[in-house]
């Protein structure tokens, strides 16, 4: 049976995040770092073995998985009905998560203990990535609603503050604010879904919450679908609503801008937040509320399908154009993730119609741990070059041998390559596209050749293109802490690909085994070694092929370049809409309107009392007149009322 | 306890101050007044938890009474109930910490603290008073020293600022007197009285309630920046010292929002049902249009008035909405939002102090130089944007939730419009902490900065303290609040 121990695994980050911040950086010095990364490592160790022995000891009653609750409380009465709990919820997603949350966060803390050692504010950076895993593990576990947003508005808050860590740079800045702005239009949504339905199953735990909106005959559900809003369904609007919430975390499209910039971070962060844990937290709440969407919402099930697979392809466009390494692999993510959103899109709920669902949990773990290590990986060829720029790399084998070869594991296993994780994931996910609906096939295997061909563009433009840089700086890969957390990734990368997934996680509960088609795996793997060989020709050696097709399909490449125009609109909506004419029309009314009326109505008050003034004229004739007036007026008054 | 110490601690120090000469003497005792005062509220919380976990169900405990005009039904009455006890800690809590940002005071330092310690009795007074009539006389005395305050130790259009708002604050009392009066004199003689409890367990006509309540709820509204008659916080809070400003939005504008609660709809349940309407209306658009006007400003004082009338907009909202929920959000909202906007000009001061400038374009990089002033500051702006942990999130989640339990389309519809304020709230929050606080460092000059003194330290930590009590453990005030607000739900009849 689970332990209330498991409540160390996000409170012991949380001790991280609050010595520090509380002015243990003068306690501990230049060991913060350390003191961080121990106690994470204890948070790790608990974390694998509260999944191992969820997954393989008292986890399944019966062949299915169970819900378990070891911890609960509860925080805030909302309504009679509505309360909001803190509580640990251990099933089969949430154990997933705790282990790629600590595995990641570990290693980023050990890969920073080298990488940000430089830094003056070592020791805020530290509390800053324990605050923030303090947050995502509280996330994954939560058992309420409102506890999940609670825990998603406190992720981006750490991701605000680790986006604008330099915030003597004004693009940080920018970026951090941007990010969290556009997370938090987004979280508007999440809000308003969470009520809606709360309010209709009259329970904000999701365990009742699910149950009474997904039981056919519940009078529940009866109430959900027929009472409407705008002619849609309350549970519609909910769905679509959380979803929105979804899709602002997961930078999909079109809340996706913030993501590219959120590269102003340190690196080591941008492999945490936004390759491997925050950005799929989208992926995580639409499988945690999957039964609602698969059963009770089929058609906003649609809707996701729909907004993944274009954001696949989208990012997948652009990221074939940026010349920013980074950007390259944030493009990357989006792209990844939309084939996570729309695998959930295509699932069906139970048995093996429920594919889609675990394949695309599946491509959650595999992409995290791979994305994290190429991220890192460009941490350290960044560091190398001082430059986020490809032209300002090139020929970087022998300088960073295990970056190198690292790297290139990522690139095969995003590419989806066998035998390393990325190929099963995606496999997974191809198949349960085509089996549901074909049309995302089409959409998956055409993003499919391009992510072979960006990664490998990125790769040979990395590390061949140019001749060898020159010897004397070989071997920068730097010290130990900054090559083990790659090495051990890239390990995970080469392995993982080989867990019976489906016997783990699925949509229900009940493990089934999804066994690989091999036939149908021939296509992919084809298409992505052409997408390689494309690269390979283009960008193997410096030479003028890739600028005079640029140059060829130069209206397209412009656009896909300049990421579609997205964020000039946005620009465009935001400065002039918002901030000059709404914002700057309310300043101007209130102090020359709403003041202005307030104003005239004192000064009418004023005239008022001048004319008040000249009954006081001193005169006494006309005081005497008044006076007369005055009686005469009260005898009648008097009469009137007395009779 | 005798609740009148409440009240005659702050006055008594005020009159030893009197005859004092040396200013640390006078500044060291006001001090511990106001420390005293702090355990002397905390005192009374815990012998109220006490009284009601030994089954004491009384709705006002403490109570005293003393005959005043008998013959007006005028008497000296005092009571509190969990309602009165949240305010009168947050009472205590600004006070104490406006008299310690206000250590470095040059001009006529008695006199400013004389008038700081009035505020606070007078606002003591105000929340201890079951008669209306006196209850209204601590009102008027929360006003005056006001005047005296951006008058003498103002800064910029001081004197058109302090005219302003005493011009508007008195026409809200003006009101109020007229609804209180009317009240009096349309019941028949026989049970005319300004008895708060008396009144409750009246019927009063709904006749009466018609035209009694829209001026009782706009004069106490006023107070609370109710739209449109807001025009005097901007100008009031930004020509105020800093402890004025503290004082003016962390105290005074929650008398505005308790009376509207304990006397306008408490009192008169069917003109609050008939006016709700309204009520709702006029609060969604302070929430949006004090939002949408902060985004531009470039004065910091004057991005947070513009942004408390959005967050007293939440209180009227909470009220007007009439669910139990609802209204013990409004309750925890003026609360949260009391501690929030002092500890944010408290932390404006000590920026202004420094920089001697309040506009935002003219700063930049403080963060490098003032670590503990800038915590703070980013401190109070998640909690003005509604962070999880921090007490906005609570209140506000409070007024959400027990809004959507109001089913009609205009409910609906204005629930939403105000839950999109979180967003323009983000907007402009992070941009004042994005220009002062990050980016490069400004000027060369900056480097010479200190940080925080001891009074300043002490000062935020308490406000911050307050702030985090109710965020991370929102259940004890929930629990101080709740049966208050549900007695006031049972006399409307609804559930």
């Amino acid at each position: 049976m689970p332990q209330a121990s498991i409540l160390l695994i996000p409170l012991l980050p949380l001790i991280g995040f609050l010595v520090p911040a509380l002015g243990g950086k003068t306690i501990f010095k230049k060991q913060t770092g350390w003191f961080a990364t121990f106690l994470l490592a204890v948070s790790t160790a608990l974390a694998c073995s509260t999944a191992w022995n969820y997954f393989f000891s008292y986890g399944k009653e019966n062949g299915i998985y169970q819900k378990h609750f070891p911890f609960h409380t509860t925080w805030l009465q909302l309504t009679d009905t509505l309360s909001i709990d803190m509580g640990i919820l251990l099933d089969p997603i949430s154990a997933l998560m705790i282990v790629v949350v600590c595995i990641v966060s570990l290693m980023v803390h050990l890969y920073s203990l080298g990488y940000m050692k430089h830094e003056e504010r070592y020791a805020m950076y530290f509390a800053y990535l324990g605050l923030f895993t303090f947050s995502m593990l509280g996330l994954v576990l939560s058992s309420n609603l409102f506890q999940i947003y609670m825990f998603w508005e406190l992720v981006g808050v750490s991701s605000y503050l680790l986006i604008g860590f330099y915030f003597e740079r004004p693009k940080a800045v920018a970026a951090a604010k941007k990010a969290f702005i556009v997370t938090r239009f987004a979280d508007l949504g999440f809000l308003i879904g969470i009520l809606a339905l709360s309010y209709q199953a009259e329970s904000l735990d999701f365990v009742t919450l699910l149950e009474r909106l997904t039981q056919p005959n519940s009078t529940y559900l009866t109430q959900a679908t027929t009472s409407s809003f705008l002619g849609i369904s309350s549970i519609t609007w909910g769905c679509l609503l959380l979803f929105m919430g979804g899709a602002g975390k997961s930078a999909l499209f079109p809340l996706h801008i913030w993501l590219p910039d959120a590269m102003e971070g340190p690196t080591p962060v941008s492999a945490l937040i936004h390759a491997a844990t925050m950005v799929v937290a989208g992926v995580f709440l639409i499988a945690r509320m999957f039964p609602l969407y698969a059963l009770g919402a089929p058609e906003v099930l649609d809707i996701v399908a729909y907004t993944g697979a274009f954001t696949a392809l989208f990012a997948a466009l652009i990221a074939c154009t940026q010349t920013d390494i980074k950007r390259v692999l944030a493009y990357s993510t989006m792209s990844q993730i939309g084939f996570m959103i729309f695998a959930l899109g295509v699932s069906g709920y139970g048995g093996t119609a429920g594919l889609g669902y675990s394949a695309s949990l599946f491509h959650l773990f595999t992409h995290a741990l791979f994305k994290a290590m190429l991220f890192l990986g460009a941490g350290s060829i960044i560091h190398f070059v001082h430059s986020n720029e490809l032209k300002d790399m090139g020929g970087l084998r022998k300088s960073l041998p295990v970056t190198h070869l690292t790297f290139l594991i990522g690139c095969l296993a995003l590419s989806g390559i066998p035998p390393f994780s990325g190929f099963f994931s995606k496999e997974g996910i191809l198949l349960a596209a085509y089996q549901q609906k074909p049309f995302f096939y089409g959409i998956g295997l055409f993003t499919s050749l391009l992510t072979a061909f960006y990664m490998f563009r990125l790769y040979f433009s990395v590390f061949w293109n140019k001749p060898q840089q020159n010897t004397d700086r070989i071997a920068g890969d730097g010290g130990l802490t900054i090559t083990l957390p790659l090495l051990i990734l890239a390990a995970g990368t080469c392995v993982s690909g080989f867990i019976p997934f489906g016997q783990l996680v699925s949509s229900d509960g009940i493990p089934f085994s999804s066994s690989l088609h091999l036939g149908f795996a021939v296509l992919p793997v084809l298409l992505a070694i052409a997408g390689i060989s494309l690269a390979f020709l283009f960008y193997q050696k410096d030479n003028l092929r890739a600028a005079y097709w640029s140059e060829k399909l130069k209206g397209f490449y412009k656009t896909t370049y300049h990421k579609f125009y997205i964020d000039e609109c946005y620009m465009y909506v935001t400065q002039k809409i918002f901030f000059n004419l709404i914002g700057k029309s309310a300043a101007w009314i209130d102090r020359n309107i709403v003041d202005g009326l307030l104003s005239k109505t004192g000064s009418g008050t004023q005239v008022l009392a001048e004319k008040i003034k000249s009954f006081q004229s001193g005169k006494l004739q006309s005081y005497t007149t008044w006076y007369l007036i005055g009686i005469i007026v009260l005898i009648g008054l008097f009469t009137f009322f007395i009779h | 306890m005798n609740l009148l110490s409440l009240l005659l601690l702050p006055l008594l120090t005020a009159v030893v101050l009197l005859p004092l000469k040396k200013e640390v003497v006078i500044k060291g005792i006001a001090l511990t007044g106001s420390a005293f005062q702090l355990f002397l509220t905390l005192f009374l919380y815990s012998t109220y938890r006490s009284e009601r976990n030994n089954g004491n169900l009384q709705q006002f405990l403490f109570q005293e009474q003393y005959n005043w005009f008998p013959s007006f039904g005028i008497s000296f009455h005092t009571g509190v109930d969990g309602i009165s006890i949240a305010m009168l800690l947050l009472t205590s809590f600004v006070a104490l910490a406006g008299i310690l940002v206000s250590w470095n005071i040059q001009k006529m330092t008695k006199e400013f603290y004389l008038l700081l310690l009035l505020l606070s009795a007078g606002a003591y007074g105000f929340f201890i008073s079951l008669n209306l009539i006196v209850l209204f006389f601590f009102l008027e005395i929360a006003v005056i020293p006001k005047y005296l305050l951006i008058i003498i130790w103002g800064s910029g259009k001081n004197v058109y600022s302090a005219n302003k708002l005493a011009i508007l604050l008195i026409g809200a009392s003006a009101l109020i007197f007229v609804g209180l009066t009317g009240l009096y004199f349309s019941l028949p003689p026989a049970v005319r009285s300004f008895d708060l409890i008396t009144l409750s367990q009246l019927q009063i006509p709904s006749e009466l309630q018609r035209w009694t309540f829209p001026l009782l709820f706009t004069g106490f509204g006023i107070f609370s920046a109710l739209f449109p008659f807001h025009t005097w916080v901007p100008d009031g809070h930004s020509s105020a010292p800093t402890a004025g400003s503290m004082f003016l939005a962390g105290i005074s504008m929650k008398l505005g929002g308790y009376g509207c609660l304990r006397i306008a709809t408490y009192l008169l349940p069917d003109g609050a049902k008939e006016y709700a309407n309204i009520i709702l209306i006029l609060a969604t658009i302070a929430i949006l249009y004090g939002a949408f006007a902060t985004m531009l400003q470039e004065d910091l004082k004057y991005i947070n008035a513009y942004s408390s009338i959005s967050h007293c907009g939440f209180v009227l909202l909470g009220i007007g909405m009439l669910t139990k929920a609802a209204m013990s959000g409004a309750v925890m909202q003026m609360v949260s939002h009391g501690l929030m906007t002092a500890l944010f000009f408290a932390v404006i001061g000590m920026i202004y102090e420094r920089t001697h400038t309040r506009m935002v374009s003219e700063m930049g990089g403080l963060m490098k130089v003032t670590p503990f002033i800038t915590t703070t500051f980013i401190l109070a702006g998640l909690c003005s944007l509604g962070l999880p942990g921090l007490s906005g999130f609570v209140a506000e989640m409070k007024i959400f939730s027990g809004s959507w339990q109001n089913t009609g389309w205009m409910h609906r519809t204005l629930t939403i419009l105000s839950c999109a304020s979180i967003v323009i709230t983000a907007v402009y929050i992070l941009r004042a902490i994005g220009q002062t606080v990050m980016g490069p460092l400004k000027d060369a000059s900056y480097r010479s900065f200190k940080d925080a003194s001891w009074n300043e330290k002490t000062a935020a930590l308490l406000l911050i303290s307050g702030i985090l009590a109710i965020g991370i453990a929102p259940y004890w005030l929930q629990e101080l609040i709740e049966p208050g607000v549900e007695v006031m739900r049972l006399k409307m009849g609804i559930n």
